[in-house]
């Protein structure tokens, strides 16, 4: 019994710890392949992105096909130099095609790319089909080039990957400020006499190469996202390209850490859809949590202003049922605010327990009533209120009708020196085109005293 | 043409024969001019005239179907240097991830070797050109945060950046406010006090008698070129703003399909 326990396959966990003791060496060399793959991928598909240049990876990856097949034929050899010359040909052949086409024909952009894609990747497919008919040796495993599997990667496979990642990095640093020139403003850019084809083709063949090397680990068919998706998930990161590109750059190793890992452990995994998901799971995360471009931080954004909102109309309503009293009576129920300010019962109780807080009312038996700061600050909304109906009637010409609806929201974004200039700018800044008077500075702490 | 006699220099700019089209439709045909140095030059005509195509056409942004352009009497690629071109703002992506210095610093590239960096004094020189602009404050911007007028405020930094002796500018004052407005005649002013000219596609009437002083009136060819009192004549006006020759557009949309003229010998 116990030599049966023996020949029982090991736990994940212990696989785990295996993989990451780098028991294996293999699996070192693989994953260092794997992160500087992620790393060249990323940044150089970041210039495609911004370029607007989505799509070319896809089709560049595809058309390598039937060039890895035809190297294979017609030299018998899994070489991993001879079978990435033959997919950089196929490849380069792609993007010519895609690029002559609009340009000599009726045909547009994007119907190019999508007739040199699958007329590619068809050929591909059937000199795959073909290999796997024939009776030659080491034929098998030529079917990973389609989904990708890193455990499936010699030594060779993985020697020149890192020349080529190492390469495509060096070169976009060294390339870096005319990249950017060129995807900025490509037509200004050939003004100022830069050598546009030239780079454009070198960005070409970067790209190209970060393919070719990708297939064995990445797959042709899910190339793309690797080009593109570390670089949509860290536009949400940062405004500045370097920072962006970094950021890209460390998305891309990631998920080419997890991904490698999870080939190993369950071989049967291929290696380019796990690198999507995780890759995915980092865009979504990054579109939900990023500090400043997250949609959660726009959502609580929002938030904020509906609550400030809110607050102000209360604190305006109150200050204008203070005036029709002629400021002699200031307590206030709920039903008076809400008979002049529609608002549902439930915000309207939730704002006014709010402004409690902050101590801009008071609330007791008899109603609520303004405090001190919270009548200074109604009777600054109500001046930048009315201040911005006199603009719009004096100088927009627009009716005392139509002005109350504008100002009721500008009187929210109104800064103290934009409310200086309104008052230089106006004829008359003592009433409103309704005739109720403008209330200054002084006078609402005159009546603040009074009280 | 009539108006340029002797020349102690070659003229900045001068267009022979310019012919461009759009696929088979003829944009702009057999237009030549020169235009004076240390002057401002507007490009005047009505929508779908050819006056940014033409723009293009001189800058090499577009491939010309016949005719020649001289800088300096030579070509472009020689006198790249004291070229700078302001496009269209509508042309680029603002949301671009870069900042206002950044971009004035591209201004600075046509001098820099392969890999080069900007040194300091190339940023030097766009901080300068930023401050002639009233965008130094601005300098740490993201470009998507920009008014319009700011935005051009920037593109003319970038230009300034290139210390050229012309500049050609497609339409700076479409959609600006007045500050920028008053901020581009100042340049203007500036750039003219040193020698420079200038070149701009124009398309406000009431403004280009004041902006500028000399006119080149188009409409899918040439109408006339010259100073701008006497080329802004109601009669030109007409001419150019009268609509185009239906037959000269119609025969060489058809000499064009036809690829006549590679069939027929020049000369």
């Amino acid at each position: 019994m116990d030599a049966f326990t023996l020949l029982a396959p090991p736990s994940t966990w212990q696989n785990w710890l295996a993989f990451w003791r780098f028991e294996d060496i293999n699996v070192l060399w693989v994953l260092m392949g794997s992160i500087l793959l992620g790393m060249s991928a990323s940044v150089i598909g970041g210039f495609a992105f911004l370029r607007k240049r989505s799509l070319i990876g896809d089709a560049l990856a595809h058309a390598a096909l039937p060039g890895v097949m035809m190297a294979f034929l017609l030299f018998q050899t899994r070489d991993p130099l001879i079978i990435f010359l033959g997919a950089l040909i196929s490849s380069f052949i792609g993007f010519f095609l895609i690029d002559w086409l609009p340009k000599n024909t009726k045909i547009k952009a994007d119907a190019a790319l999508a007739i040199t894609l699958s007329f590619f990747f068809a050929l591909g497919l059937m000199l795959l089909s073909y290999i796997q008919g024939l009776e030659v040796s080491n034929k098998s495993g030529l079917d990973k080039i389609l989904f990708g599997q890193a455990a499936a990667m010699t030594e060779g496979d993985i020697k020149l990957l890192a020349y080529v990642t190492v390469f495509i990095l060096v070169t976009v640093v060294l390339f870096f400020q005319k990249f950017r020139l060129i995807a900025f403003n490509q037509s200004y850019a050939r003004t100022i006499g830069l050598a546009v084809n030239r780079y454009e083709l070198l960005l070409a063949l970067l790209i190209v190469m970060a393919v070719v090397v990708g297939l064995q680990l990445v797959g042709v068919v899910l190339m793309a996202a690797i080009l593109l998706t570390p670089m949509a998930a860290a536009r949400f990161w940062s405004n500045q390209l370097p920072h962006t590109l970094i950021i890209a750059s460390l998305l891309g190793a990631i998920s080419a850490i997890i991904s490698t890992q999870i080939s190993y452990l369950a071989p049967a995994m291929p290696t380019g859809p796990w690198m999507v998901v995780s890759l995915s799971t980092l865009f979504i995360l990054s579109l939900l949590f990023a500090p400043q471009r997250g949609l959660l931080k726009r959502y609580s954004e929002y938030n904020q202003l509906r609550k400030k909102v809110a607050e102000e109309n209360i604190l305006r309503t109150l200050y204008k049922l203070l005036e029709r009293q002629n400021f002699t009576h200031n307590h206030f129920m709920q039903a008076d605010i809400q008979a002049m300010r529609s608002m549902p019962s439930s915000q309207l109780q939730s704002t006014l327990k709010l402004l409690c807080k902050k101590a801009l009312i008071t609330s007791s038996l008899q109603g609520f009533k303004l405090t001190d700061k919270g009548l200074e600050k109604a009777a600054q909304l109500t001046r930048r209120h009315r201040l911005w109906e006199n603009y719009l009637n004096e100088q927009a010409e627009l009716s005392p009708e139509q002005v109350h609806q504008q100002a009721e929201r500008i009187e929210h974004i109104l800064t103290e020196s934009q409310e200086a200039q309104l008052k230089l700018e106006l004829t008359n800044s003592q009433s409103d085109p309704h005739g109720n008077l403008i209330p200054d500075n002084t006078r609402s702490k005159k009546e603040a005293k009074l009280k | 043409m009539a108006n340029s006699s002797k020349h102690q220099t070659p003229p900045p700019v001068s267009v022979q024969n310019l012919s461009m089209r759009y696929h088979h439709k003829p944009v702009l045909t057999d237009v030549s001019f020169e235009v004076p140095e240390g002057k401002t030059i507007a490009i005047v005509g009505p929508n779908g005239a050819g006056k940014s195509t033409l723009l293009k056409g001189i800058m090499g942004l577009e491939p010309i179907m016949g005719g020649q352009v001289r800088f300096f009497g030579e070509p472009l690629a020689n006198k790249r240097l004291a070229t700078a071109y302001v496009p269209q703002r509508e042309e680029i992506d603002w949301d671009f991830p870069i900042n206002v210095f950044d971009v004035v610093l591209m201004g600075r590239h046509g001098q820099l070797k392969l890999w080069q960096r900007p040194s300091q004094i190339d940023r030097e020189i766009a901080e300068q050109a930023l401050k002639d602009l009233e965008m130094w404050d601005f300098k740490d911007r993201q470009i998507s945060e920009l008014s319009g007028g700011q935005q051009q405020r920037v593109f003319l930094a970038r230009a300034l950046a290139q210390k050229a002796s012309l500049y050609l500018m497609d339409e700076p004052f479409a959609g600006v406010d007045v500050a920028t407005e008053k901020a581009i005649i100042e340049l203007f002013k500036a750039l003219k006090s040193q020698g420079k000219t200038i070149i701009c596609v124009h398309h406000d009437l009431n403004t280009v008698g004041e902006y500028f002083d000399w006119i080149i009136l188009i409409n899918a060819r040439l109408v006339a070129a010259g100073p701008a009192e006497e080329v802004l004549t109601t009669e030109n006006l007409n001419k150019t703003y009268g609509g185009r020759l239906s037959l000269l557009n119609d025969l060489t949309e058809k000499m064009y399909r036809t690829q006549l003229n590679k069939a027929h010998d020049t000369d």
